[in-house]
């Protein structure tokens, strides 16, 4: 396959990490009322790599989201990079997803989808569980590439290792605690990445007046012969008992003008016992 | 009567346990009576086995197969989904380390259960805690579905009060059908081809430093990591940064703290000209004590110091170099 690649990007509704956020009183899910609704800033990495991957082989790049209806400004927001189209998955029985649920139904909408590569963020900023892209893996059969920090993909299949189908491997950089892993699979993949990856695009004025017209399809839970018991706060398998913000720090000593500053320093951390 | 099982998956490199394992023991013993699971290669020895019953862990269950360091994760879901169908344990508890997550993702998809990711604390009833929005809000949760999966934060569980007594651990051999389809790996497996660690120095861990010292966009150059260096080196701590400061080539990235890098608890952190964006406070603002040396007072990071000075990092660090060598002085 040497020809185009279609890849499917996974993108997610988030509030914005650099104000307050707060979970609903109500029901404790996350607040989508009060502060900036913003796209999760790991999905723009990841729709970056898409683009890349594509601008010279050619081929689909769509946006898949699943979130509430005012989830499509986002969605709008992100086509602006240059994706061609988006699906927007939305049904008001998905309200209080757990994970679990959320790639189930991620998973099903995939499955209606022609694509050889999906490419999602590593985490997100509100739920930063890292776990979506190996539930997908799991779900749907396929090899999970994750916490890419480089990304090839490679049609010369000689030299691969166990490569039984013919088709081509997708090989990371998979960022550790200590350095990296090459890591290797076949296509079909789900790859997800970091923010080391690349440098998302700015879109231009010209990008931003394409995006205007450019389709988003909607699926609802029927659409997917998906249950409403199965998802949402009915069908979460965990459930958040209580949510209280952290208590402050107590206030500290503040040196300020001072040119002993340094000393002063030293003298603080000798009273903690610190040096 | 017997306390129900929770299996552990155990976090072991290169021979060694990692401190991990420790703290995932403490943690499944409010729960119920840890069992241990070991993944292997085929050639592992004994040693692991003497190391858990160091921790006090009487029974283990052992895997070795080559598969195991083969793949990211896979391996290591199966065996536990195999475990937890054979067992049916209380819990599952893994590191919420990257693999651990991933292992913790496919096992709830594999045993349809429910699971808790960064868990800092939990207690007999499998109430868990976890710091979310970048630890501005404590939220305590629980599993209603299947088999409770938790991805437990190291470093966070507070450790025994009561120092567990040494054992002979009984080992339990086992082993899992991995089935292929008709190919020598499944289709969900992707390969490890090469591990590469890349250097750090001999500078303490970032991850589990005593003491850091972070640097961020204020240093101004890479050679100003330098100065921040030497007074990492004089405190026998580890050097941080800010993401202004890796972004911008100033130092590398692998020692960012924040939101998108390490989370680090400290007994000291050290935070030079760094605004403190809550970004940048979700990887630290559990340190013991904070220090803060910023030139603008009305930078946010003021707010969590417990010493705060309003200086240039460039002269307020040569003096308290200064004072650190004459205290070592005498
Ligand atoms: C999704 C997302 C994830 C993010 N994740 C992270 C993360 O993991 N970690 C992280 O750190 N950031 C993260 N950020 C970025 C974060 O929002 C801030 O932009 C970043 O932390 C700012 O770094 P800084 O404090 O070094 O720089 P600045 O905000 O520019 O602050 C520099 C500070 O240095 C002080 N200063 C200047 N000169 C001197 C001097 N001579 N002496 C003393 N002080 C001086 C200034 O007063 C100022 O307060 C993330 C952002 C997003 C959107
Ligand atoms: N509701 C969603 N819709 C689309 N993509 C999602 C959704 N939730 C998570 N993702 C994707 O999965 C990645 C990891 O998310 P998480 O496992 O929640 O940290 C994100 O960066 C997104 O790319």
């Amino acid at each position: 396959m040497s020809g185009p690649l279609n890849v499917v990007v996974l993108v997610k509704q988030v509030p914005d990490s650099g104000a307050p956020r707060s979970l609903s009183a109500t029901d404790a899910t996350v607040d989508r009322e009060s502060g900036d609704l913003v796209v999760n800033e790991m999905d723009e990495y990841a729709i970056e790599e898409a683009l890349r991957l594509t601008k010279d082989r050619g081929g689909q790049v769509t946006l898949l989201t699943m979130g509430p209806v005012q989830a499509a400004q986002s969605i709008r927001k992100a086509l602006q990079m240059g994706a061609d189209a988006a699906v927007h998955i939305t049904d008001e029985a998905l309200h209080g997803s757990c994970a679990v649920k959320t790639s189930l139904v991620l998973a099903a909408a995939l499955r209606t989808l022609e694509w050889d590569l999906v490419i999602c963020g590593a985490e997100s900023t509100d739920g930063q569980l890292a776990v979506l892209p190996a539930m997908l893996s799991q779900r749907l059969g396929i090899p999970a590439l994750t916490g890419a920090r480089k990304l090839a993909i490679d049609d010369s299949v000689d030299g691969a290792a166990e490569t039984a189908s013919a088709g081509c491997v997708g090989r990371i950089e998979r960022q550790t605690e200590t350095g990296y892993q090459l890591v290797q699979a076949e296509l079909p993949a789900i790859v997800s990445v970091w923010d080391t990856i690349n440098e998302p695009r700015y879109p231009t004025f010209r990008d931003i007046m394409a995006a205007k017209s450019k389709p988003i399809s909607t699926l609802c839970l029927a659409d997917l012969g998906i249950a409403s018991s199965d998802v949402g706060a009915a069908g979460a398998t965990s459930r958040v008992d209580e949510a209280v913000p952290r208590p402050p720090r107590q206030a500290g000593v503040i040196v300020e003008g001072d040119e002993r500053a340094g000393t002063k320093l030293v003298e603080f951390l000798a009273t903690r016992r610190l040096v | 009567m017997a306390a129900s099982s929770v299996l552990v998956l155990v976090e072991h490199a290169a021979g060694t346990l990692n401190k991990a394992t420790a703290d995932l023991l403490t943690a499944a013993r409010g729960l119920g009576e840890p069992i241990a699971v070991l993944l292997d290669t085929p050639d592992a020895d004994e040693a692991l086995i003497a190391e858990l019953g160091k921790l006090g862990v009487d029974a283990v269950l052992r895997l070795r197969h080559p598969r195991v360091a083969k793949y990211v994760a896979t391996p290591a879901a199966k065996a536990l989904a195999h475990l937890v169908a054979q067992r049916q344990p209380a819990a599952v508890l893994v590191a919420a380390t990257a693999d651990g997550k991933e292992i913790a993702g496919r096992l709830a998809v594999l045993t349809e259960s429910g699971l808790l990711t960064d868990v800092t604390d939990l207690n007999s009833e499998g109430a868990a805690v976890q710091e979310i929005f970048a630890g501005s809000t404590i939220v305590r949760s629980h599993v209603t579905v299947g088999t409770p999966i938790y991805a437990v934060r190291t470093g966070a569980i507070s450790p025994d009060a009561i120092t567990p007594q040494p054992t002979t651990p009984t080992v339990e051999e086992f082993t899992v059908d991995f089935s292929t389809d008709g190919v020598s790996h499944t289709l969900e497996d992707a390969q490890i081809l090469e591990e590469v660690v890349e250097p750090k120095g001999s500078r303490p861990d970032l991850a589990d430093a005593a003491v850091v010292v972070a640097g961020g966009r204020g240093v101004g150059s890479a050679a100003g990591f330098e100065l921040l260096e030497q007074f990492a080196d004089a405190l026998g701590g580890a050097v941080g940064a800010s993401r202004a400061a890796t972004d911008g080539g100033l130092y590398p990235h692998q020692f960012q703290v924040g939101q998108t890098g390490k989370t680090v608890s400290p007994q000291l952190y050290i935070a030079c000209g760094i605004s403190g964006a809550i970004q940048h406070r979700a990887g630290m603002q559990t340190a013991h004590t904070i220090v803060v040396i910023n030139s603008d007072p009305n930078s946010p990071i003021f707010e969590i110091a417990d010493f705060g000075i309003v200086g240039d990092l460039h002269t307020v660090i040569p003096q308290a170099l200064v004072a650190l060598r004459e205290r070592a002085g005498h």
